[in-house]
């Protein structure tokens, strides 16, 4: 979207190498879960700037506005019910969206050129024109996010609002959000906030409290603070992400070994031909008739 | 068989049918099918071959034709099983002509051909309709084509598939292209075999005809069984 003003880290399926030489420093999104009230303003917010259609809802039987983000829904508090190891209750809030990995599995496995690119600054963003709607980034990623459009046929995702980032304002949810649970701006700064914020979650009792990072994807732009960190689980995070194994066996070995068995197969019947040439069929094989069709 | 197929087919003097038309027409679904989801298969597969996407109408184009040309692919594989099965089982004596594959690989089978057994050359086992390496080919390409094909449908609708069966989408973005791979191979020797080491196999395909002689010296096994009736005047091909 706003390729004039960020670099380019990385691009999918491309032969041109990604532009960008300088480096920028890596932005994130911070999510504190313990002190999000669930009000759901980053949803509304995130609607209203990307100008998204509202989706009729679901009863759940919870708070939550749908089952899952969806092409027109790229921003979701999600509320679960975790009962702790003590045996107390908690109603758990966490606002669901493009994790924005450092090492982002979408990117890996899309077959379009530039349809996936990644910026300097660490933001994993899809090019829908360039889109040709196959659904492998939907196999590539380790958290279900891209989501298929059955009207357009490409797939959307949070932009992590790169057009107000790249002339430096923030993104809309953290715009919105009433208690500071939202924050934005340098990872390395974040991160150390969300150091911080874990330390006092501990003081306040919350043992298990941990900053949500992983980095099985190289981190990812979204840091999460989760008061009962040792399971991210109950909040619907994985617990050690990754790029699916075979996803990473499709796009570097076989595919380098396929390419050279295609090659080594083209060759190798022409240098049969050179070599041995035509079969023919001997003279007195043939009827007395009629000649050989060749 | 069926009907239309018992209907006498003109041959001309010393030809004999090899391929009727119902088994020519499925071929070349088969084969421009394939020619179709091969080029536009390895321009997903590979930044490199991208040009070829634009060729055949842009990526968009390509990729929403792709699965529609991998049905079609998918009946004519079923449709050649259902075709064929009955010449496609490996006998005894295809096992035999596998010891001598290095001769025929390098053209060296016509000393050891069954013609000249009576000159003293060793035996080069008798094939039937379709030689081991013909049969080889069509089990790559049916067991493949099903591979492609349940892959295939997993990838058409991935969005569909549960999060928690995610491993199934993994499971087929993988499979599709090793099947894909191995298909390839079968394809490549098999148009270089039927267009340029066996001279008369390409036409056989598009005009159904063989000579006697290319049938007695290729597939004797099969000329003795199809002469026995009166070749030329009625549907020699089918059983």
């Amino acid at each position: 979207m706003a390729g004039k003003v960020l670099d380019i880290r990385a691009i999918s399926a491309s032969t041109n190498p990604a532009p960008g030489i300088r480096t920028a420093p890596v932005v994130a999104k911070l999510i504190d879960t313990s002190s999000c009230i669930g009000c759901k303003a980053c949803e509304v917010a995130c609607q209203e700037w990307n100008d998204l259609p509202a989706e009729t809802t679901v009863q759940l039987g919870t708070y939550q506005t749908l089952p899952d983000t969806t092409p027109n829904l790229w921003n979701l508090i999600k509320f679960s019910e975790h009962e702790t190891a003590d045996g107390s209750f908690q109603w758990l809030f966490r606002k669901d969206q493009c994790m924005h990995c450092s090492d982002p599995g979408c990117l890996k496995a899309c077959p379009a050129p530039g349809a996936i690119v990644q910026y300097n600054n660490g933001i994993v963003d899809f090019q829908q024109d360039n889109c040709i709607g196959c659904g492998y980034c939907i196999a590539g990623c380790p958290f279900n996010v891209p989501k298929m459009s059955k009207h357009t046929k490409k797939v959307y995702k949070c932009t992590l609002c790169v057009d107000r980032v790249s002339v430096g304002l923030e993104p809309a949810c953290i715009k919105a959000c009433p208690t500071n649970c939202l924050t934005f701006g340098d990872k390395d700064v974040l991160l150390q906030k969300a150091e911080k914020r874990v330390n006092q979650l501990k003081a306040a009792g919350f043992t298990e409290a941990a900053v949500y990072d992983p980095p099985g994807v190289g981190g990812t732009g979204v840091v999460t603070v989760l008061a009962y960190g040792a399971s991210p689980e109950a909040y619907g995070l994985p617990k050690d992400p990754h790029i699916p194994t075979l996803v990473e066996l499709w796009k570097s070995p076989l595919k380098w070994l396929g390419n050279l068995a295609i090659v080594a197969g083209v060759l190798g019947t022409f240098v049969h031909y050179l070599r041995f040439g035509p079969k023919h069929v001997p003279p007195d094989a043939e009827t007395t008739q009629q000649k050989s069709a060749q | 068989m069926k009907p239309a197929m018992l209907k006498p087919v003109k041959v001309n003097p010393g030809h004999v049918l090899r391929y009727n038309f119902a088994e020519r027409l499925v071929h070349w679904t088969a084969a421009l099918s394939y020619i179709f989801l091969m080029l536009s298969g390895l321009a997903f597969w590979t930044p490199w071959m991208w040009w070829v996407a634009m060729m055949l109408g842009g990526g968009p184009v390509a990729r929403a034709l792709h699965p529609w040309f991998g049905l079609i692919f998918t009946a004519s594989v079923i449709y050649m099983l259902r075709m064929w099965l009955p010449d496609m089982r490996i006998t005894p004596t295809d096992l035999e002509w596998k010891k001598t594959i290095r001769a025929y690989v390098r053209n060296e089978e016509e000393e050891m051909h069954p013609l000249q057994a009576e000159r003293g050359f060793a035996r080069f086992a008798p094939v039937a309709r379709f030689n081991l390496g013909q049969k080889y080919l069509f089990w790559v390409m049916f067991w493949g084509g099903i591979t492609l094909f349940v892959t295939g449908m997993v990838l058409w609708f991935t969005d569909y598939i549960p999060w928690s069966l995610r491993w199934i989408r993994w499971l087929a973005a993988f499979l599709h292209p090793v099947a894909f791979l191995v298909t390839l191979a079968g394809f490549i020797i098999h148009v270089y075999m039927g267009t340029a080491v066996v001279r008369g196999g390409f036409s056989s395909v598009i005009r159904g005809e063989v000579t006697e002689g290319w049938a007695r010296y290729h597939h004797r096994l099969w000329y003795e069984r199809i002469s026995k009736g009166a070749a030329g005047t009625e549907d020699v091909t089918t059983r």
